[in-house]
């Protein structure tokens, strides 16, 4: 399944984003479809500090500070950590580690420094590369993605489902009290913080 | 133990168990409402309800372990960290797949009434007479003129919200002031009703949702989060709605925990004495004896009851003598219709979360139309604008990301279609003669499949959902069946059918076992076919017809 706020879930609601997915342009195609590959996961070991501060940096560079705080704000590495160990199978969690490492082998190649040292245009600059890459690479159903898709995945749903993105960046609104159908939208409006639906029962 | 008597034992506290209770405990009745499960409080025990999104660690998708721990769940999005708390255990209550059978149950107090999606629809007598009409199955003893008075009765306390439109295949009941559709939603509906002459009609969805107070029940506060259970009441629910009006009558007895083991059966008085409950936290098996029992347990456990209550009278369980108890399971197909984006709405955007969509009353096998299969299907679906979670790959990084996605996306719509599934006879659910549950009592099988009439039904749900989108000038039309297994729509019915005649049928038109009549089914396991509309607001009504019939019956001295 498609990765949604749980709270934001209603029964059906997959139908549409199975329907949304064939489009092929949601969040999270087919990593966390359940059923598959969930058994026999070997893979327990954490992350240590300098992965989880690479990967604040990475979920940073994906999603930055501008007048609203970014990923790290959010504690992005910490999140991806949780979701790579608790979620993702073998495969998955392989495809994101060696990730991490060519992230950083790729700073070094070119700057002679880790990733983390990296100045922010070079940090963007590098990872423009390896998103381009995944854009371009096609994963056929069942196989793991390009690993930068993933990072850029977990960056987007830590990020927009936090209490930052979804208070800060998106609009919240925890009780409506009513319903309108039909409102003005001007350009620059923040988006809702829930996810579309198609349809329910 | 002493044994404790009571009027009336209803088994089972989900939506026809919690009417039951409720209309017999207002009629003067002494009522032990017996649940399997633990007791979820209303509000108190709503645990995640009142939780923002980031207070639910996964933030919806499911952990490894969990999915592991649910190898039935896992195969729908039913499966959910904010709310598996709510579905059966599992491991604890096994069942037999002889073919492929999803069985998504919910062994709590209220049971699926928390969790179900709350459409509400009444049937017609084009549903009441199809059976009679194509020669499939037995006639339906009752028509929509009986039931009509039921549903009013039903609706005006769950509180049904919904738009009166005058359609003949869909009667219009005693609603609430209608939920508005978006900007899309009504632009798509007036295409396609100029479009197809009004044969097709998208309408708004008619839900359990209150969007007036009504009673102690405060309205809808648009947050979608009504499979939590909702603490302003404000959905349908036993808890919300029938179990509090059952409570304040002073007659009801709430026992949770309670496995109702068997119906005990009087073969000299032809009549049922009193359930048997073994306690499922003690194992201590205690007999309750009653006038009346009325199974509710939902379709096929109240089958699994008669089932294991067989008697040297009824070896084949209580209520077999026809031969059909346990055959003719029906559901709802789904997962198969088309989605779409919509352009030229970009200036328009909504508030508040609306936990309901639209829906489009069936049209097919109607009014001269006709298809190469029988019956048909409605659809439900809706429009809104695509969130932060669009077009991610193609999409750059770094500020430009951040300030796109905090806009709104795209218009999307789409459709699924609800189809209806025929009653076959050679689907069946039986006693497993080996397999057992946590507390060594037999488990159910299943031998089931859809076949060539739903197949057919399922290419014009495809089809016609991309004609409609395309007719209604969406683009980027996106058709697919993605898949369905019987059981999973949810919508079980069957396996306890009511009919004119006991040779035929297991229960009779008020709902009574023929071979037992102060034994009344009330839930999905009396239905004789399945329309293709959502059956709950029918269980409502057939239960509270059922209630109704057998306190009568009782003073009359016949029960």
């Amino acid at each position: 399944m498609n990765p949604v706020p749980p709270s934001l879930l209603t029964r059906r609601e997959a139908i549409a984003r199975l329907s949304v997915l064939l489009a092929g342009s949601i969040v999270g195609a087919e990593m966390f479809l359940q059923g598959t590959r969930v058994e026999g996961k070997e893979s327990t070991a954490g992350f240590s500090a300098d992965q989880l501060a690479l990967m604040d940096e990475i979920g940073e560079t994906i999603i930055p500070a501008t007048q609203t705080p970014g990923a790290k704000a959010v504690g992005i590495g910490a999140f991806m950590a949780m979701m790579v160990t608790d979620c993702y199978d073998d495969a998955h969690h392989a495809a994101f580690v060696d990730g991490l490492a060519k992230v950083d082998h790729a700073a070094q190649a070119q700057h002679g420094r880790g990733f983390v040292s990296c100045s922010s245009a070079e940090k963007t600059a590098l990872l423009e590369v390896f998103n381009r890459e995944a854009a371009q690479t096609h994963v056929p159903r069942g196989t793991t993605p390009h690993f930068f898709r993933l990072m850029k995945e977990l960056t987007l749903i830590g990020f927009f489902t936090s209490e930052i993105g979804c208070t800060q960046v998106l609009r919240y609104e925890e009780v409506p009290g009513s319903f309108a159908g039909d409102v003005p939208y001007h350009p620059g409006d923040r988006a809702w913080f829930n996810r579309a639906r198609a349809t329910m029962s | 133990m002493a044994v404790q008597e009571y009027d009336a034992i209803v088994v089972g506290s989900g939506i026809s168990g919690g009417w039951a209770a409720k209309e017999l405990t207002e009629k003067g009745l002494k009522v032990l409402l017996l649940e399997r499960g633990r007791n979820i409080e209303h509000i108190k025990d709503y645990v995640n309800a009142m939780k923002a999104p980031w207070e639910i660690p996964h933030r919806g998708i499911n952990p490894r372990q969990m999915v592991l721990d649910h190898p039935v769940l896992r195969r729908d999005y039913v499966l959910s960290e904010a709310n598996v708390d709510y579905w059966v255990d599992e491991k604890e209550s096994p069942y037999r797949e002889v073919k492929p059978f999803d069985w998504f149950r919910g062994y709590h107090v209220g049971g699926r009434s928390l969790m179900w999606g709350r459409q509400s629809y009444r049937w017609s007598d084009f549903d009441f007479e199809a059976n009679a009409k194509d020669g499939i199955a037995i006639d339906w003893p009752i028509r929509y003129a009986e039931i009509a008075p039921w549903y009013n009765h039903v609706e005006a306390f769950a509180g049904i919200s919904g738009s009166r439109e005058g359609l003949a295949q869909l009667p219009d009941g005693h609603f609430l002031p209608p939920m508005e559709m978006n900007a899309v939603e009504k632009a798509v509906a007036a295409r396609v009703r100029e479009r197809y002459h009004d044969a097709r009609r998208i309408i708004i969805g008619r839900v359990a949702n209150l969007t007036e107070p009504l009673q102690n029940r405060a309205n809808c506060q648009y947050r979608d989060k009504c499979w939590l259970g909702c603490p302003f009441g404000a959905y349908f629910s036993t808890q919300s709605s029938t179990l509090p009006a059952a409570v304040a009558t002073g007659n009801l007895t709430l026992r949770p925990f309670s496995i109702v083991t068997k119906v005990l059966y009087d073969k000299d008085a032809k009549r049922a004495k009193g359930v048997e409950v073994l306690d499922a936290e003690t194992n201590v098996t205690t007999e309750y004896k009653s006038r009346v029992v009325f199974l509710c347990a939902s379709t096929f456990n109240s089958t699994w009851v008669l089932m294991n209550s067989a008697t040297d009278v009824w070896p084949g369980g209580l209520g077999s003598s026809s031969g059909e108890l346990g055959h003719n399971v029906m559901d709802h197909h789904f997962r198969a219709g088309a989605s779409a984006e919509v352009d030229g709405f970009d200036d328009r955007y909504y508030f508040g979360r609306r936990a309901n969509g639209i829906y489009v009353p069936r049209y097919r096998n109607l009014f001269g139309d006709r298809r190469n299969y029988l019956r048909g299907f409605g659809y439900q679906g809706a429009a809104s604008r695509v969130g932060w979670d669009r077009n991610v790959a193609e999409l750059g990084i770094g500020a430009p990301l951040k300030e796109q996605l905090t806009e709104p996306g795209p218009w999307m719509m789409g459709f699924t279609g609800f189809g209806e599934t025929l009653p076959y006879h050679e689907n069946r659910i039986s006693l497993d003669p080996t397999l057992r549950d946590k507390w060594g009592l037999p488990v159910l099988s299943f031998d089931c499949e859809i076949k060539d009439n739903e197949h057919k039904m399922r290419a014009d749900m495809v089809a016609d959902a991309a004609e409609m989108l395309e007719a209604a000038g969406a683009k980027n039309v996106h058709a697919a069946d993605n898949g369905y297994t019987l059981g999973m729509g949810i919508h079980e019915m069957g396996t306890a059918r009511m009919g004119h005649d006991p040779r035929t049928s297991v229960l009779n038109a008020h709902n009574q076992i023929w071979d037992a009549p102060n034994v009344f089914v009330t839930d999905g396991a009396c239905m004789v076919s399945a329309a293709c509309v959502n059956p709950s607001l029918t269980y409502m009504a057939l239960t509270a017809r059922a209630a109704d019939f057998a306190v009568g019956e009782l003073k009359r001295g016949n029960l």
